[in-house]
């Protein structure tokens, strides 16, 4: 039964995204829309073969963006939540500054952060960092605050020190929120690096996707766009997968 | 204090008074336990049982009172004697071997050396072939063994069980008890114990205090005389039954 149901939550929503590109397909083709103004999924593919040495570069730079923004945010987000965790004090005046802090528009910041750190890299990752944060943060304090008190005071029984205590149930416990976050947060790596790209520079793949735009190459945009979505859903199967890795009791639990 | 270890006294506690905000839980409680000793608090639900282990595991510090150890005042001290809770509270993320070696973990012992010495005590605990196994594969009455096993690893001194069969079926709980009471003739232990089940009561201990409804306050002390070691027949003999009556006699005033 579990099995059937398994393979129901792959297939259909497979079969419906072939549906709408099959859809899609059919209405460039018959010309109800021009080609420059939406290419056709099999343009765009041929397309994506096609770019995929030349943009091979700006993919790297926007990886490399991603990925260390991403982890810096889980060094940060770490660092914070073990603070705000134990002294209440430190939660009750940034926490609610975390959640106000992300109803300010990225986008918005962003050209403040041309403006202060230049065309560089550095500006990116900041973006990258400011977009991953928070969903770190927020599922790493849930997970911290919803353990079990009376597995602290079994803990603090035997004369476990508050170092003792985190390394053996807080973390391990909040392990499965974290992971959640983070599933989220490598999603959003690269469409931050992206955005981030976006406001200048000379490198990446939001770069190259302004360049292609400017040009009105569409079917390079869409193809980019691509490389985008393959990129993000990497990154999300791989943090799955460390977290497969990392906590085989709920693997086997799964049997 | 010296008069205290002299009758070989591990556990004494003086006149506990504990309550939360206006509610009183704990009425002057005193008790005593001794070496290789099992007493049972016997008590109904909601009296302030817990609250009472939780104040001579140090977790909880009394409104007055104190207790002893050894004759050494360990009120509101933790690390001190073992404390198995109402739930088996053994952690999902870890092997049960590495869940019953985890109180020497804490007291500073590396994990191979942890483990290396309880891998012994797992044929006493009936856990054998289970070490690696994690908590969620094993039974409710092997989950609780284990966490029995854990709290015995921490220290055979002083050990409080709080309703440790409370959550499981007649069957399994009766042979508990049974199994209990082997390996008490195996390994020497001072145990205090929480229950609210008579019969439990009678056939483990060697004296039972009776406590009133909340605030828990001591009704009476008794000594149980039955001979050891103990069979489930005992349970149908006209002492035990005589015990028991007295017992609900008590409990219903
Ligand atoms: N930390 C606490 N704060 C406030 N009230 C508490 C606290 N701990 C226990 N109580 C209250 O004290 C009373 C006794 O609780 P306790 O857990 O000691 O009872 P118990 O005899 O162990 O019950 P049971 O048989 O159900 O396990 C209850 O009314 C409970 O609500
Ligand atoms: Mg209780």
């Amino acid at each position: 039964m579990k099995k059937f149901i398994n393979i129901e939550n792959k297939t259909i929503p497979i079969a419906f995204l072939f549906l709408l590109i099959a859809i899609w397909q059919i209405i460039v083709d018959a010309g109800l829309v021009a080609k420059y103004i939406l290419p056709s999924p099999k343009d765009v593919f041929f397309t994506f073969i096609d770019i995929l040495p030349m943009i091979k570069g700006h993919v790297l730079v926007t990886l490399y963006e991603a990925l260390l923004g991403f982890f810096i945010s889980i060094v940060f987000a770490l660092i914070l939540s073990v603070l705000m965790d134990n002294i209440s004090i430190v939660k009750k005046a940034l926490y609610p500054l975390i959640v106000i802090s992300q109803t300010v528009p990225i986008i918005a910041l962003a050209p403040l952060f041309v403006i202060w750190f230049g065309f560089g890299r550095l500006p990116k990752i900041i973006v990258v960092v400011l977009v991953c944060f928070f969903p770190i943060v927020v599922s790493l304090l849930d997970g911290l605050e919803s353990v079990d008190r009376d597995m602290l005071n079994l803990i603090r029984s035997m004369g476990g020190n508050k170092f003792q205590i985190f390394r053996f149930i807080k973390f391990p416990a909040s392990m499965v929120s974290f992971f959640s976050g983070l599933r989220i947060a490598a999603t959003y790596s690269i469409m931050g690096a992206v955005i981030g790209e976006w406001l200048g520079g000379s490198e990446g793949l939001g770069v190259y996707m302004l360049r292609v735009k400017h040009s009105y190459a569409l079917d390079k945009m869409f193809a980019a766009i691509l490389v985008i979505v393959i990129l993000s859903m990497t990154l999300f199967r791989i943090v799955a997968l460390v977290e497969y890795l990392v906590m085989p009791w709920t693997r086997e639990m799964d049997k | 204090m010296n008069s205290c270890q002299k009758n070989n006294e591990k556990l004494l506690v003086k006149n506990l008074r504990k309550s939360f905000e206006n509610l009183l839980v704990v009425d002057n409680i005193s008790l005593t336990l001794k070496e290789n000793e099992f007493v049972t608090l016997l008590g109904p639900s909601g009296c302030g049982k817990s609250t009472i282990f939780n104040i001579i595991a140090g977790l909880l510090n009394p409104d007055k009172g104190n207790v002893y150890i050894d004759g050494e005042n360990y009120t509101g001290k933790t690390g001190r004697v073992s404390y198995m809770y109402q739930k088996d509270l053994l952690l999902p993320w870890k092997r049960i071997i590495d869940n019953v070696a985890l109180p020497l973990v804490i007291k500073g012992e590396s994990k191979r050396k942890a483990r290396e010495k309880v891998k012994k005590y797992f044929e006493v605990f009936g856990l054998e072939g289970f070490e690696y196994k994690y908590p969620f594969q094993l039974s409710g009455g092997m989950r609780q063994r284990a966490a029995l096993m854990r709290t015995y690893m921490f220290s055979k001194d002083v050990i409080l069980l709080d309703e440790p069969f409370g959550g499981l079926d007649a069957i399994t709980k009766s042979k508990m008890q049974k199994w209990l009471l082997d390996v008490l003739n195996k390994l020497k232990a001072s145990i205090l114990f929480i229950t609210h089940d008579i019969e439990e009561a009678i056939f483990l201990s060697d004296k039972i205090y009776i406590l009133s409804d909340r605030p828990a306050s001591i009704k009476e002390e008794i000594i149980i005389n039955l001979p050891k070691p103990r069979d489930r027949e005992i349970t149908t003999s006209e002492e035990f039954n005589e015990i028991k009556r007295h017992i609900l006699n008590i409990m219903n005033n």
